[in-house]
């Protein structure tokens, strides 16, 4: 299977890339690392008369300590997020997340701003980016704006993102000392999550100080669990607190049915998987 | 659109169309058949080549993205009519029934091998959860790559495919991925 013929452009700068993708319009595509988009062109469900390459912005590259929170760059790929020291540091869930992002060949090429501006519902950054109060660095025609990921994502496939706007870097709010752990569920090797579960939390002398929870696949964007969050902070890290909290996993979802789970499983999922992330990351 | 790709060791420029997938300039203009295209949908991992010494799947890279890089395939491993420690264990290991798949196992194993030269078992199942065995022979793949593992002691890795440093069987520096 061959793409359809389309212009490229490989910009070495930002501004020009925006540019670019203003000049060409509503037919114009960002190509970050490929590994969502480049199969989408090859089965022809996409024929953009304008590919814009960003792998020439190397100003795009690479995790920076921006003293408290982490800016990594849209282009770092996962294998470079994944080993990296101060995202293991600072933003343990993202790292554990990352891990899991389909397969070897696929994480050296595949991006963290890709993969967050492609916003499959299914895909593994969004809900640890959402648990992280990560923010979006975005660059338009109009210069530079910051979007919280609570606002980022706004349906399936669909980002705030204007036409013209590119994500350029990911703000990371450190969470030091934090346990994080992301349970993935699916069938086979390199699959995209049924559901998942990204948890971060803050224990001190056995209390739940902090907990963050985010849902991948239980809706059409990232979610927050925020009844379990509710139940867990004040509570002591044990095991029937944990229980407990992970009922109210699916409340407010919206989860879809297909050919993988209906929704009710989907929920019977939220559940069982949150209970797993929580009491790893407490263990963690 | 020309782009210049040293591809085992050798520098081609060619004028290509931005569409061309790295994989079918690989075959169809340079002849290097040696890299085979199987599900054509970036599952199955037959076409796995390595670019600036990591596995890539080329089916899933522009060759215009290849542009001033270097690609090694499975074509490139062998040495002065010696078998890479990687090839000469599939072969040892009976690592293969149809051996469609071969030539992306093999890229993969050595992939591997750099970020962990001696994986057990597990380590090597997840690390070659991108390649497909229709035939379903996974048991001596893993045998093959815990073997090479043995034989390449202590490590696979960008230097090691490098053409112009022969034998140079060192663990590969950090930065590009080796010897964690």
């Amino acid at each position: 299977m061959i793409p359809a013929a389309f212009d490229y452009v490989a910009p070495s700068t930002v501004d020009e890339a925006v540019r670019a993708l203003v000049e060409g319009g509503e037919d114009a595509k960002v190509l970050a690392g490929g590994q969502s988009l480049l199969p989408v062109l090859r089965m022809r469900l996409a024929a953009p008369t304008l590919v814009v390459d960003l792998s020439g912005l190397t100003e795009l590259t690479g995790v920076h300590d921006d003293g408290d929170s982490l800016l990594i760059g849209a282009m770092t790929t996962h294998y470079e997020v994944q080993r990296d020291h101060l995202i293991r540091e600072h933003a343990e869930l993202l790292c554990l997340a990352t891990k899991t992002v389909a397969d070897p060949q696929i994480r050296h090429r595949g991006t963290l701003g890709g993969a967050l501006a492609h916003a499959d519902p299914a895909g593994d950054l969004p809900a640890p980016a959402l648990a992280l109060d990560a923010v979006m660095v975005c660059r338009g025609p109009g210069g530079t704006r910051e979007v919280p990921a609570a606002e980022f994502f706004v349906g399936h496939f669909t980002t705030a993102l204007a036409p013209g706007e590119l994500l350029t870097h990911v703000r990371v709010p450190k969470l030091t000392g934090w346990g994080a752990h992301y349970e993935k569920f699916n069938r086979v090797s390199q699959a995209w999550s049924i559901v998942a579960v990204a948890a971060a939390l803050k224990v001190s002398d056995g209390v739940v100080a902090e907990a963050r929870v985010g849902l991948t696949n239980m809706g059409p964007t990232p979610v927050r669990a925020r009844g379990v969050e509710e139940a867990l902070v004040g509570e002591p890290a044990t095991a029937e607190a944990i229980t407990t909290a992970a009922t109210r996993a699916a409340e407010g979802t919206e989860p879809g049915t297909d050919g993988n789970a209906d929704a009710e499983y989907r929920a019977h999922l939220a559940r069982v998987l949150t209970e797993r992330a929580v009491t790893a990351a407490v263990n963690a | 659109m020309r782009i210049t790709v040293t591809v085992d060791g050798v520098d081609y420029s060619d004028e290509v169309e931005p569409r061309t997938l790295l994989v079918h300039h690989l075959r169809e203009r340079l002849g290097k058949t040696g890299t085979v295209v199987g599900c054509d949908t970036g599952n199955c991992g037959a076409c796995t080549v390595h670019l600036d010494g990591h596995s890539v799947k080329s089916c899933a890279v522009l060759a215009v993205q290849a542009n001033g890089r270097e690609v090694t395939t499975v074509e490139g491993l062998a040495r002065d009519g010696l078998l890479h420690p990687v090839q000469q264990a599939f072969h040892d290991n009976h690592a293969l029934q149809c051996g469609f798949c071969t030539p992306g196992m093999i890229m993969q194993a050595i992939d591997l091998l750099a970020d962990d030269p001696d994986p057990d078992e597990d380590a090597v199942r997840h690390g070659l959860e991108g390649n497909l065995c229709r035939c379903t022979g996974y048991q001596n793949v893993v045998r093959a790559v815990r073997d090479a593992a043995r034989r390449m002691s202590p490590g696979a890795g960008p230097d090691v495919e490098r053409v112009d440093e022969r034998a140079v069987v060192e663990r590969a520096p950090l930065h590009t991925g080796g010897g964690e």
